[in-house]
């Protein structure tokens, strides 16, 4: 089965070929991101005079450097809040099988079903009365409730699966339950902790709906919602259009290329977890 | 070794205000909101007036009468099931692929990938110039003299919808592959060459062995397509605004339109009330389903 046979040089083929059409819009992104307005040949043929103008004006008149800072500041808040306070919470969730504990993980478990179009209505009129409209800190709240559910759903599975010999170890040598947790069960969730962690971040990095509620009007925008306005002014400028694109998207393909394993064995680490 | 017992029983029962921070941040946005949601869904709340009266059902009549919102749940359940059906086969067949003996598997893996990292309202701009009549796709299929192929994808209301689905699959079939990938690879190979021996083809291996140990990979494939299709937004956003009409509205992007451009919050609530009964019963449904099926297979 592992030897490579005509019929496996075929299937490579095959393989290849549908690379090919994933990959065709992105061809079409960067030709199009590069070639000058004047330029209006079909958009698949490469163009000839390729330029960096429509990457330097997009920058400029999208303020996506700022844009940038938003998502990244929202992201890492958001993310450290929510699995700080998810581990810490998973802990005797999974350990205690007192009546109050199970419910209340069903409870947890009850906004894994709850879709945020119901919450957000009525959380939109709190962050109002709060002035936290069209702040980020707005978002990282939003975003730190929100993902609790599913990151505490991934941390119980994981130590329910995990023995309790060296927490209890850890009792007995002295520690208090707040130390036996920091320096004993901690370290041991670091698999699942980074199979959340990359979930989490992009979760977050890529949410639309909700800043579009939280920040319109705002000049602290994230990459997604500063896009959409970017498209909604430049409507028919689709060579510039096309530069902010690909400025939001080269730094989340240049992480992804680096820590690529790490990030896919996350996505499937949700089967395991 | 006398001190094993004593030990064992001293077990270390986490104090409960370790959930307190997690319980205060899930209450305040998801559960207290929901429920403020749920009790707002039979008021005519303008968002804005603290004042607003109770309305009984009226909101769920008026959505019965309102075209626009039959469609829209219509469009949800269409979109929510195509997604399923087609990134999963896609995907599963990715999956098959790149988990094979040829040499460009990891290389592939990693590139199929790749798009579903990136932003989704980035690449639904990106596909609404590639669609459009002067688009890529159109200069494609006219570069390889398919010129009755030409459509103009997201402008006709017979195409659009299907255009929405197309995009959602070229981004998020490589999701799936990568699940399914993760339970192929969990499928021992000694099990496949028993099967060989005793006379399996590819196909009946596949279907007798890979099959039933695929099937938490399913489970969890089939979980997040099904919701994330009903949860649908930001992709019929950036592609139609929900046109051209109303050819391509979700409930999300009614909700989003009746509470933020009409002012109604209180009617848009009521159909964020639809929205998670549809989502629990998907849900729950096809955990049943699917939990059966995997104990069968076990």
């Amino acid at each position: 089965m592992n030897r490579y046979r005509p019929r496996t040089l075929a299937l490579e083929l095959g393989m290849i070929a549908t690379a090919l059409v994933v990959g065709f819009p992105v061809y079409v992104l960067a030709n199009l991101a590069a070639r000058p307005a004047s330029d209006t040949s079909s958009p698949i043929r490469p163009t000839g005079s390729p330029t960096l103008e429509n990457f330097t004006h997009a920058w400029q008149q999208g303020a996506l450097g700022g844009a940038l800072a938003n998502s990244v500041l929202v992201t890492a808040c958001s993310v450290a809040i929510v699995l700080a306070v998810s581990a810490l919470a998973a802990y005797p969730l999974a350990r205690v099988t007192a009546r109050w504990s199970r419910s209340t993980y069903l409870l947890v478990l009850l906004g894994l079903v709850l879709p945020f179009q119901l919450a957000s209505l009525p959380l939109y009129q709190t962050m109002r009365d709060l002035g936290l409209l069209g702040t980020p800190w707005a978002l990282v709240l939003f975003h730190s409730g929100l993902q609790v559910p599913f990151t505490v759903f991934l941390y119980v599975g994981f130590l329910r699966a995990l023995p309790r010999d060296f927490e209890d170890a850890a009792l007995i040598d002295g520690c208090t339950p707040l130390q036996g947790f920091r320096y004993v069960v901690l370290p041991m969730l670091k698999p699942v902790t980074v199979t959340a962690l990359v979930l989490n971040a992009v979760a977050v990095w890529n949410d639309f709906f909700t800043p579009l509620l939280y920040l319109s009007g705002s000049d602290r925008q994230t990459m997604p919602v500063a896009i959409a306005g970017f498209v909604g002014q430049y409507v028919t400028d689709w060579n510039l259009i096309f530069a902010a694109l690909v400025i939001s998207i080269l730094p989340v393909l240049l992480v992804y290329f680096l820590l690529q394993r790490i990030i896919i064995n996350g996505f499937a680490g949700g089967l395991r977890g | 070794m006398t001190l094993a017992s004593p030990a064992r029983r001293a077990r270390t029962t986490p104090p409960w205000w370790f959930m307190a921070p997690a319980l205060l941040l899930f209450a305040f946005v998801v559960l207290v909101p929901s429920a403020r949601g749920v009790y707002y869904a039979f008021t005519d709340w303008d968002g804005l007036d603290p004042h607003h009266s109770f309305v009984g059902l009226g909101n769920f009549a008026d959505m019965v009468r309102d075209a626009d919102a039959v469609q829209a749940i219509w469009h949800t359940l269409v979109i929510a099931v195509s997604i399923t059906l087609v990134q999963n086969a896609v995907g599963l067949l990715l999956a098959l692929g790149v988990n094979s003996a040829i040499k460009s598997r990891n290389v592939l893996r990693v590139f199929l990938f790749a798009p579903a990292v990136v932003t989704p309202i980035v690449t639904a701009y990106l596909w609404r110039n590639l669609l459009g009549p002067d688009g890529a796709v159109n200069s494609l299929f006219g570069a390889v003299g398919l010129d009755s192929w030409r459509q103009d994808w997201l402008g006709s209301a017979d195409l659009a919808l299907w255009a929405v689905v197309a995009v959602i699959v070229w981004q998020f079939a490589g999701y799936s592959m990568v699940i399914f990938l993760a339970g192929l690879q969990s499928v021992p190979q000694e099990v496949h060459e028993a099967a060989a021996l005793d006379g399996a083809g590819p196909v009946r291996r596949f279907w007798s062995v890979t099959r039933p140990l695929l099937a938490p990979a399913f489970t969890i494939n089939l979980m997040l397509s099904i919701i994330g299709g009903i949860k649908l937004f930001d992709q019929v956003y950036a592609l139609t605004g929900g046109g051209p009409g109303h050819a391509t509205d979700t409930l999300s992007t009614l909700i989003y339109k009746d509470a933020f451009t009409l002012g109604e919050f209180g009617y848009s609530i009521a159909l964020a009330v639809v929205l998670t009964i549809i989502v629990a019963v998907a849900s729950t449904g096809q955990y049943a389903v699917l939990s059966r099926s995997e104990r069968a297979a076990s």
